[in-house]
């Protein structure tokens, strides 16, 4: 079994072994080095597969006191098919390096990492997430931004303002894992096709089923699946390893 | 000798053996064999070299002779990506095979030449991002689906690339410019040398929202240019109308007429915060004081049929004292930097000459009409199939990867990188914007424009329909249709029309277009004032009273006298109890918030009880698209909720306070 994932993990890397290539930025002439990196932009970002995200990544590299080092070596890494436009710099004169990635093939949450090493000549590592939709989510965005954002965001966009404060029951925004990742599928799918009604909630949720068709609906399931935070584990079937 | 013979016999069976499809086949054998349900998986397996042919669209695929779990429910997980089951879409893999949708080479058994462009192959697999290439070769609609598609399509048309390039489409109809590109043959009425100099010098300086390309001239370059136009703008005729207002002594006067008149449901304009606020319709006020002559910008705030007759800018019939106040409004939105280093000093000869010469070379007339010049006929290339484009056809440059998505992208966001004597200019685009270009593009393909008719779902175009008589020209010159979509012409700025006589009632409309009340508090762009007269009030609504009934039902099926008081009480409690209506929309300004639809408190007044009804019934077979979502009710209920709602007589909404 072992051996078989070996040969699997190689077979992928051998598969997309092209996009591998340049991946690995050449090391640069750090001029100062740091003991912190954060993130002060960027991460958390709802894109699409193989798409550059809409705002860059800008991390921070900081000294112990927590003031800004500028001339910090800053790497970017990420796993196979993510691109960055600036895979590597040193830090400008307020400390911050910026670069805008593209996510790769697969539809789903992508670790990346921003490093920079210490004055001993450690790794400090910075995690950031983003998320990536594919076909079946990018249809459940869509469908999100005509019918359910209005009340399901609180925040207000340059054309319209939220409708949330306005119910009496506030609905739950679609990143909020830990209350819907609790829900099933079939939960999801009968709330949103038949109304609150259905669960007994508010009624203040309308019936979409007879306004948007069966495979929107999944559609939608799997974006609000895409999107949540915590990350949603699916459930179903857990197969027994040999 | 015959040991030679044998082991040359040997070659072939040998190659065969060790071929890579067969490798992967005997690990997917192992995978399989490890999980629960390899039993069934197995069952499914069948080895050998698989093929999916469809001769009709010319798929000859073997891809799945690897890729052996694509319709496996159980492997989701793998994270192989030959084995793994392939996402949901809404296409069969046995009816439209692989390379249909990503390219590639479909009867290649060997991973190099089924991916990548080799030699005798050059179809490279379109990469994740490019994907959506693959649906638009059958897909001319807007689908949800595909963002980058339609975004790619719509910066094609916003940027005006048709102006140049001609880009048929697979259903024969082909992609228009939406630019609108303003005429110079007057040009010189509207605004100075200076101006014209430093805005073909860099256009995005003026205005970061603008469209217009960069050309890159040099400074004696764009000198020559400017006075080339210049020197070919003549006077409008009739001449620009003087002022015979005088600007409203409040200080404060022009900015509310600037807010009233929703001028920003249309224009941008930077606050005194850097932030750009408002449409992108028409163009970026933020510097037209320096931009546009005082004179003109009063005549255009006049009447703006007056200078360009093709406008999408209504005509707003202020009195004098609004265009003064207006006006000088406008005036004071200056940007003076913007022209402060330019020093122009009279135009010779030989600079016009030079200049017809560079505006010719650089094709401006193709979007800008300039007298004396003639329109160039295909000003640059055709794309109508340029996603298909063999590779030996196209001439590359150092750092662009060798295969067709890679020189596309290249193009599109650095075209002079290809040579600095093309003609292509630098336009203004983000990454993504780039690649929805180069999505849109790479859908341009042979198989688009020959495959069968049946395969193809056609784009929606515009009608052309124009209503008619002294109530058409009205509608015209209000552009009505700028915001408004009636009978499939039109923008969707603001709701459908077509069926609007039966939805209201005459003595709302009268009132609505004499002084426009609040309908949906939550929107910032709002139906403007036009300052009619009364005829004119009366001519409109006559007209759409008449004309713009729907044939579905009879406008007076459901007489008030059937609407009685107990039916108003049984729809008061489903409209805030079964159906939460409040949710959305407000019954009564006292206690009721919802924001999304439009107010209802008004709704005896302004609506027809039998459009209110059927609408309830079924509001997207009234407007299709709407998001009112379908409560299935029964016939009762939309009785009971009718009669409830035509209660509602409020008058004038209020306004909703904006976080």
């Amino acid at each position: 079994m072992k051996r078989t994932l070996i040969f699997l993990c190689a077979l992928s890397l051998s598969v997309s072994g092209c996009s591998h290539k340049g991946q690995q930025p050449a090391p640069l002439k750090a001029t100062a080095t740091g003991a912190a990196i954060l993130e002060s932009s960027g991460g958390k970002q709802i894109g699409y597969i193989g798409m550059p995200l809409d705002q860059p990544i800008v991390v921070q590299v900081n000294d112990a006191s927590g003031s800004a080092v500028p001339g910090a070596a800053v790497y970017f890494r990420g796993s196979s098919g993510v691109s960055f436009t600036t895979a590597s710099a040193l830090t400008d004169s307020s400390g911050q390096v910026t670069t805008t990635v593209s996510l790769g093939q697969q539809a789903g949450r992508y670790k990346l990492v921003a490093s920079t090493g210490d004055a001993s000549g450690k790794n400090i590592e910075l995690p950031i997430e983003e998320i990536a939709l594919g076909y079946q989510q990018t249809v459940g965005a869509q469908l999100n931004a005509q019918y359910c954002l209005r009340c399901h965001d609180p925040e207000s966009s340059s054309l319209r303002v939220s409708n949330m404060d306005n119910l009496s029951v506030k609905p739950h925004a679609f990143t909020e894992g830990d209350t819907l990742n609790k829900m099933s599928d079939v939960d999801l799918i009968a709330i949103i096709s038949h109304g609150g009604p259905a669960l007994n909630k508010s009624a203040e949720m309308p019936p979409w089923g007879y306004t948007i068709s069966k495979s929107d609906i999944a559609a939608l399931v799997s974006y609000i699946r895409a999107v949540a935070d915590p990350p949603y584990e699916a459930g179903g079937l857990v197969y027994a390893q040999k | 000798m015959s040991l030679v013979m044998l082991v040359l016999l040997a070659i072939s069976p040998a190659k065969d053996h060790f071929s890579q499809w067969r490798h992967y086949q005997k690990q997917y054998l192992h995978l399989i064999r490890g999980r629960a349900d390899a039993v069934t998986l197995e069952r499914h397996y069948e080895g050998g070299i698989r093929q999916i042919w469809i001769p009709e669209q010319q798929v000859t695929d073997r891809c799945t002779t690897c890729h052996l779990g694509l319709k496996e429910n159980s492997l989701t997980d793998v994270s192989a990506v030959a084995y793994r089951k392939h996402p949901v879409v809404p296409h069969s893999l046995t009816e439209f095979g692989c390379t249909t949708c990503h390219r590639g080479q479909g009867a290649a058994t060997t991973v190099q030449e089924a991916h990548n462009a080799t030699e005798q192959w050059e179809q490279p697999l379109l990469p994740a991002k490019y994907i959506e290439a693959g649906c638009g070769q059958c897909h001319l609609e807007k689908q949800a689906a595909t963002p980058f598609l339609n975004q790619g399509r719509q910066l094609i048309s916003s940027y005006g690339c048709t102006h140049c390039h001609t880009i048929k489409q697979g259903d024969g109809t082909y992609i228009q410019p939406e630019d609108d590109p303003p005429s110079l043959k007057h040009i010189a009425d509207k605004t100075t040398r200076d101006w014209v100099y430093a805005w073909i010098k860099d256009p995005q300086a003026y205005a970061s929202t603008a469209t217009m390309p960069n050309y890159h001239f040099s400074d004696n370059d764009a000198r020559d240019v400017s006075a080339f136009i210049m020197s070919q703008s003549t006077s409008l005729e009739p001449p620009l109308q003087p002022l015979n207002g005088k600007p409203n002594p409040d200080p404060a006067a022009g900015t509310s007429l600037y807010g009233q008149s929703f001028c920003a449901s249309c224009h941008a304009m930077q606050n005194a915060a850097g932030m750009m606020v408002g449409g992108n319709v028409g163009p970026e006020l933020t510097g037209i004081g320096t931009k546009a002559k005082p004179e003109w910008i009063a005549d255009w705030v006049a009447n703006p049929n007056h200078y360009d007759p093709g406008t999408m800018m209504p005509h707003y019939r202020f009195d004098p004292t609004q265009v003064a106040t207006l006006a000088a409004f406008l005036e004071s939105k200056t940007e003076p930097d913007f022209v402060a280093n330019v020093h122009l000093e009279a135009a010779t000869p030989q600079q016009i000459e030079h200049g017809k010469r560079l505006v010719l070379e650089n094709g401006c007339a193709s979007c800008h009409e300039i007298n004396g010049i003639k329109k160039p006929e295909n000003f640059a290339p055709e794309l109508s199939r340029i996603g298909s484009k063999p590779i030996s056809q196209l001439l590359f440059v150092e750092g662009v990867d060798h295969n067709l998505h890679s020189y596309v992208a290249a193009k599109v966001s650095n075209p002079r990188a290809f040579g600095p004597a093309l003609k292509m200019p630098q336009f203004k685009l983000t990454l993504q914007q780039v690649d929805a270009v180069t999505t849109a593009l790479l859908a341009q393909t042979d198989r688009a424009a020959t495959q069968p008719p049946a395969m193809r779902i056609a784009s929606v175009q515009q009608s052309k329909y124009e209503p008619a008589g002294h109530a058409g020209q009205l509608m015209h010159d209000l552009r009505c249709f700028t915001c408004h979509m009636i009978n499939g012409h039109g923008g969707d700025m603001a709701p459908d029309l077509t069926w609007e006589g039966t939805a209201v009632t005459r003595e709302w409309l009268t009132q609505f277009l004499k002084s426009p009340e609040t309908l949906r508090p939550a929107l910032i762009r709002r139906m403007p004032k036009f300052n009619l007269s009364d005829a004119d009030i009366n001519t409109l609504t006559d007209y759409i009273m008449t004309v713009y009934q729907t044939p579905e039902f009879d406008r007076d099926s459901l007489p008030a006298s059937e609407l009685t008081p107990a039916l108003v009480e049984q729809g008061r409690e489903l409209f805030y109890s079964k159906f939460a209506c409040q949710s959305c929309h407000i019954a009564d300004y006292a206690k009721d918030k919802g924001y999304i639809g439009p107010a209802l408190a008004g709704t005896g007044k302004r609506f027809n009880a039998a459009w209110v009804y059927y609408w309830l019934k079924d509001p997207q077979s009234l407007r299709p698209g709407t998001i009112e979502p379908n409560q299935h009710m029964t016939d009762e209920e939309a009785r009971s909720l009718t009669a409830f709602l035509m209660s509602l007589k409020a008058t004038g909404a209020k306004e909703v306070a904006k976080k």
